[in-house]
């Protein structure tokens, strides 16, 4: 059978995880829907009649969701969570990366699996891509501050810029400190003597 | 050397997760050797999630839902049981100013009186028209329900015909209540404060007056880990013992509030955690009254996890047809808290505990001393309606209850 006629719907208030969800469930053949509003929550399901819900497990908003389940029968049966009650390895892993899924209840598990895996799969990419780009955004900040600091030792100390650098990372080996954190002394403290100056630091 | 326990607690930031954070923050826990890591969740769903895959030993968790986990209503979850409640009481009925001032014109008072505002309601849905109430709850296995419904019924209103009852997580129900999207709500502190002080709602009623010294929140236990580590539960329970000795002091309070406010913890203000530790509450429109058995996080046993408890909640889940009425289910709901844990845990420590396992819910009209010594005092634990629950005869309260 088409893996199409499987029907997920992906509940995610972080709507770029959700679209990085729906790509992947897309690409694979499935129908998607992504709901980010909770509001009339229970009414879109009805609609939608979904066959998989995917949904972050931090979100507050679960025990509501399986209250809907639960108290309106909104899919045809009460709702059975993850693959199969027995199959740890899957709960363990989506607990692992923040995945919870519910599943019509008699949903045969080799139909499952798959889209689970992919859940999975795809939350930890956003894990890993949210780690990169926190990484990335403190490695140019520092990158910033150290231009700054050297920009003021140049000046104040007519030293080219390699010696500069050389003079930072010195200071930071010997004090065992990062030469971002010198860096940002030396421009904390150059602000506190002199600040009404214009910034040295700044390049143009 | 000891041997150091190392054990992890999942909690919701709410007023009665009270007893886990002054159990790690003031030292109890540490003095019985334990390493205890707190982590903070945002669902009860995910509480019992973490728990079945074994990321948490044990948990801040509703009382009835290790029994929902036990019954296999939700799916998947830890065989769990229940060596210890965290406190009784500490829920409240908060409406918004607009039901309030229709409740007020058909005679409700600011005295949070159950049966007095429960009329009230009565009255003001009997002159409505259009779409039912809408009141938000906690979660579908929680005292916040039950009590909801409970007080509902009593007060002649049908909670399933009447009134929708609509699932919410409690951070939302003020902004929701102030947006009309619902009516009311039962949460558990700091919610009803806040929602009375800084979203100008209303108290209609507390959970003190429709079940005074009624059950909350519990410890759940994850009962394969009980069973493999008994040393490390046994010190679990007398750390918790010392903090709710500790939680209960009045002198405590303010410092109980300033942890609580803590980012880690529930990230409020002190003000609006202290009304539910002094039992003097916020009800609305300035007014102020005094609640003595608001939350009660030690005395009257209140850290007992009796089985009248357990099995009240289950006449509720049959009442409200969550569950289907069988002997074995019954059981089931009995053997989830265990008393027997509980006393063997204390036992070394001299204090006075309950010589039963159950009690007939309802009985005592005052407070009163039990036992031979006399060192432990219980009740009142009256319903508002003069309702009585015998442990010893389910069958005939959900009888009565189903007419």
């Amino acid at each position: 059978m088409q893996p199409g006629a499987l029907n997920v719907l992906v509940i995610d208030e972080n709507r770029i995880r959700a679209a990085i969800i729906e790509e992947g469930l897309r690409d694979a053949g499935y129908a998607v829907t992504v709901v980010e509003e909770m509001q009339g929550l229970a009414r879109r399901i009805a609609e939608l009649n979904p066959d998989v819900i995917v949904i972050d497990l931090e979100n507050p908003n679960r025990d509501m969701l399986e209250s809907i389940f639960q108290l309106t029968r909104a899919i045809q049966r009460p709702i059975a969570m993850f693959v199969d009650k027995s199959d740890e390895a899957s709960i363990e892993a989506a607990v692992e990366a923040g995945v919870s899924a519910y599943i019509v209840d008699g949903l045969k598990q080799e139909r499952v699996r798959p889209i689970l895996k992919m859940a999975i799969s795809r939350f930890n990419a956003f894990s890993r891509l949210s780690r990169e780009l926190e990484e990335t955004r403190s490695e140019l900040e520092n990158r910033k501050v150290i231009d700054r600091a050297k920009g003021l030792l140049m000046r104040s100390r007519g030293l080219s810029e390699e010696a500069a650098y050389a003079l930072l990372r010195r200071t930071a080996m010997n004090q065992n400190r990062k030469i971002a954190e010198i860096a940002q002394s030396l421009v904390t403290a150059a602000s506190l003597l002199d600040p009404g100056a214009p910034d040295p630091g700044v390049k143009t | 050397m000891t041997t150091r326990h190392a054990i992890t607690a999942g909690f919701v930031p709410l007023l009665d997760s009270a007893l886990l954070v002054a159990a790690k923050e003031k030292g109890f826990a540490a003095a019985q050797s334990i390493d205890l890591t707190l982590v903070r969740e945002r669902s009860w769903a995910s509480i019992r999630d973490r728990l079945a895959v074994r990321q948490f030993d044990v948990a801040h968790i509703l009382g009835p839902m290790p029994i929902a986990c036990n019954l296999g209503l939700s799916a998947p979850a830890p065989k769990m049981i229940v060596p210890m409640a965290l406190g009784l009481g500490g829920n409240a009925v908060t409406v918004s100013a607009a039901l309030w001032r229709a409740m007020a014109e058909a005679g409700a008072t600011d005295d949070l009186d159950a049966r007095r505002n429960g009329a009230a309601l009565r009255r003001v849905i009997d002159g409505r028209r259009g779409e039912p109430l809408r009141f938000g709850v906690v979660h579908p296995y929680s005292g916040h329900n039950y009590e909801l419904r409970y007080w509902l019924a009593a007060s002649g209103i049908d909670p399933d015909r009447e009134i929708d009852i609509l699932v919410l997580p409690p951070p939302d129900m003020g902004d929701a209540l102030a947006e009309g999207l619902i009516d009311g709500y039962c949460a558990g502190e700091p919610w009803n404060t806040f929602g009375v002080l800084k979203r100008g709602a209303h108290l209609a009623t507390v959970k003190a007056a429709i079940w005074k010294s009624s059950p909350e929140k519990v410890l759940g236990v994850d009962a394969g880990w009980g069973e493999a580590n008994p040393e490390a539960l046994a010190a679990l329970l007398v750390a918790l013992h010392h903090a709710a000795l500790w939680c209960g002091d009045p002198r405590n309070h303010a410092e109980l509030a300033s942890l609580l406010a803590l980012p880690a913890y529930v990230g409020r203000e002190p003000e609006l955690l202290l009304p539910a530790l002094t039992g003097v509450l916020p009800v609305g429109g300035g007014a102020v009254r005094t609640v003595g058995d608001f939350f009660v996080p030690q005395a009257k046993a209140a850290t007992f996890p009796w089985k009248s408890h357990a099995l009240w909640f289950y006449t509720q889940m049959v009442r409200w047809r969550q569950v289907a009425h069988t002997e074995a289910n019954r059981q089931v709901a009995a053997e989830t808290y265990r008393p027997d844990v509980y006393r063997a845990a204390l036992k070394a420590l001299g204090i006075a505990m309950p010589s039963a396992s159950a009690k007939v819910e309802g009985a005592l009209t005052a407070e009163t001393p039990v036992g031979s010594s006399g060192a432990l005092t219980l009740g009142p634990d009256g319903f508002f309606d003069g309702g009585r629950f015998d442990p010893d005869d389910v069958d005939g309260y959900i009888a009565a209850q189903s007419r």
